[in-house]
């Protein structure tokens, strides 16, 4: 073991979990404590929030004592960029877009994600799964959706 | 007697035409989303969820079970067919199963695996008929002292089932109850971490969390590295096993189903443990222990249907007590309370029809399974092939319109992509999402518990030592928690992963 080595990936997990207690912690702060007899919203938190910063810094210090394990693997920053941003999207518009429109954005912006896509795969297959799960979820369990909403002209 | 015509009550329910439709479907699905590669039991049964909430709550619960199977199933298949485990139990299956596939024994293995299920599955549900009304009785004199410690001892025992570092598992279970804890205060009502949302403060939505952490990080993961996937097995090949086989198969079967259902019992994610244990079992006291990895159908037989058992067994701590004994039973505990129904030991008594319903529903799952199954598993290898740039946009637009369909909640699906990003973070730092779940669907339950018992007592925390069964679980909890930390069977322990990696 050479000096100075450390474990990388276990120091982010360590300080990220204490940042994580401190953000609970902090949260707990307004809350009553209460007693042991009658125990107030914040003393459970409270002390999950102690404990969750006790493991922390238990990984973060076994972190800068071991060398470094095996590297991390590749980051899926093009899956992270659309995956990601589809429930968002599919949240912010079923109301205002209505289901069908939604939907297939929502599918499309998802198909995005593999580099592999081509664009007119793409706009098919968003087709196929949009009039499936509007017959599905619309029609045949009769989710209570609005299927064009009133955000549109018609 | 009192076991048959609670039995025949639970057929009644469970094979009525609508349940019987339901349970199909459940069971296509669940093998259906089962056998793409990568993606496991669980992650499956998080994203196909809310397509069972529509239903009236045995229908359900009963889609539900199917769906478990089916997943169960549909991981053994690709475990086989393409050597990519989506979760550790299947893993086993790998070992030897996929040796099997590259002898030309693919519709061996896939049959073994199918029948051994069954077989472990059949007497696991009659277990399970047997030992949940007795428990119940039991569980209804648990003071909530009891069922603290008992939920202790769960957690701690889904950290000594969980991969790699231990104290990362500790830390995953705290940040698991504190999540759970997300909403108004139970007792005083006040909002706690919602930072101002109301919408969270009935507590984030526990499909959101499931679909997040195991859905949508499995296909970030799954997006890092596409490649072609490589189903060696275009021939499946006889189904069938011959007289020889079955032979061969018949003792592993019968010792994994023992094994499973005596450890799918544990509190902590027993159907893993049985898998593994029984593979080990079968490599020891096997005649030949140098097949074991080049394709004995023991090695097959037996890790498939101890866990099978397990998972069956698994019901018996969420029907009797509430508790989940795995991540997948904490998904059912979510789809009880979603439903209106307070899992615990009152299930039995208040609802037969219901209780007996789901028992009788595994069997008839186990059944389809077999039935349907191998005369389809042409179908399944078909699937294979369907690259999955095509597979995840669907799995997207289904995982965002369940998770709406729960309660119309807008937050809910922002909360799907911020679980994402949280489990996809937590897969890069090496951090198991069980362990997570697992506390979050407790937090809530350990809170009151805790509160209650303290106010019992007036204060003095002895009270969780000086009930015996409570002090017992609390033991047994420490005592598993010091084992796991002990050097020698922690080196022990990360080989045993290590192999089911390999």
């Amino acid at each position: 073991m050479t000096p100075g080595s450390k474990d990388t990936t276990d120091v982010v997990t360590g300080i990220l979990l204490i940042l994580t207690a401190a953000f609970f912690g902090w949260q707990t702060a307004s809350l009553n404590i209460g007693t042991a007899f009658r125990m107030g919203p914040g003393y459970f938190p409270m002390i999950l929030s102690v404990l969750l910063a006790i493991f922390g810094l238990v990984i973060l210090l076994k972190a800068l004592k071991t060398p470094a394990g095996e590297p991390m693997s590749a980051i899926a920053w093009r899956g992270m960029l659309f995956i990601l941003p589809a429930p968002v999207f599919f949240g912010l518009t079923v109301r205002g877009l209505g289901f069908v429109p939604s939907i297939f954005c929502t599918a499309l912006i998802a198909a995005m994600a593999s580099a592999r896509m081509k664009p007119l795969p793409a706009l098919i297959l968003a087709v196929l799964v949009t009039v499936f799960s509007t017959l599905v979820f619309s029609y045949a369990l009769g989710l209570p959706f609005r299927r064009f909403g009133p955000w549109l002209p018609f | 007697m009192n076991l048959l015509s609670n039995l025949t009550l639970g057929f009644s329910v469970a094979t009525s035409l609508e349940n019987m439709f339901f349970c199909l479907i459940g069971v296509l699905l669940g093998t259906l989303i089962g056998v793409l590669p990568g993606i496991g039991a669980t992650a499956t049964i998080a994203m196909l969820l809310p397509i069972t909430f529509q239903l009236e709550p045995v229908s359900s619960l009963i889609m539900l079970a199917g769906i478990y199977y089916g997943a169960q199933y549909g991981g053994s298949t690709t475990a086989i067919l393409i050597n990519m485990p989506g979760e550790s139990s299947s893993a086993v299956t790998a070992l030897d199963g996929y040796q099997m596939a590259r002898n030309g024994k693919a519709g061996v293995a896939l049959a073994t695996a199918a029948l051994g299920s069954f077989f472990a599955g059949t007497v696991a549900t009659f277990l399970v008929a047997i030992f949940a009304p007795p428990l119940t009785t039991v569980a209804l004199k648990f003071g909530p002292a009891e069922y603290f410690s008992l939920m202790v001892l769960g957690l701690v025992m889904s950290v000594a089932l969980a991969h790699g570092s231990v104290i990362k598992a500790l830390a995953m279970v705290v940040l698991g109850l504190l999540l759970g804890l997300v909403g108004n205060d139970i007792f005083e009502g006040t909002p706690r971490f919602t930072l101002g949302i109301t919408a969270f403060s009935d507590g984030l939505n526990f499909v959101a969390l499931a679909v997040g952490v195991f859905g949508i990080a499995e296909i970030l993961r799954n997006l890092e590295d596409e490649h072609d996937r490589q189903v060696l097995t275009k021939h499946v090949g006889r189904l069938w096993p011959t007289r020889d086989e079955f032979r061969a198969m018949a003792a592993p079967v019968l010792r994994g189903t023992g094994l499973g259902s005596v450890l799918g019992i544990l509190p902590g994610g027993g159907a893993i443990l049985a898998s593994f244990a029984s593979y080990t079992m079968e490599k020891k006291l096997s005649k030949t222990p140098g097949d074991f990895g080049k394709g004995a159908i023991a090695g097959v037989a037996g890790p498939e249907s101890a866990n099978n058992a397990g998972a069956q067994t698994s019901f018996i701590p969420l029907l009797t007590l509430g508790i989940p004994a795995n991540p997948v039973m904490a998904l059912m505990i979510g789809a009880m309370i979603i439903q209106g129904i307070v899992p615990g030991p009152n299930v039995a008594s208040e609802q037969p029809a219901l209780f007996w319903g789901i028992i009788a529903s595994m069997w008839i799952g186990n059944l389809m399974l077999v039935v349907l199954n191998l005369p389809l598993i042409g179908l399944w290898v078909k699937l294979l092939k369907v690259p999955y740039y095509v597979l995840f946009p669907i799995i997207m637009a289904m995982c965002s319109i369940g998770v709406y369909s729960v309660r119309s909640q807008a937050w809910d699906l922002f909360a799907v992509a911020f679980f994402g990003l949280l489990g996809y973070l937590m897969s890069k730092l090496r951090c198991e999402p069980a362990p997570l779940l697992l506390g979050f669907v407790l937090g809530p339950l350990l809170e009151e518990n805790l509160r209650r018992a303290m106010i019992m007592s007036r204060g003095d925390a002895t009270t969780f030592v000086s009930r015996p069964i409570s002090l017992t679980l609390l033991l047994l909890a420490v005592a598993v928690l010091v084992v796991v930390l002990l050097p020698s069977v922690r080196k022990s322990r990360d080989e045993v992963f290590t192999e089911s990696e390999g």
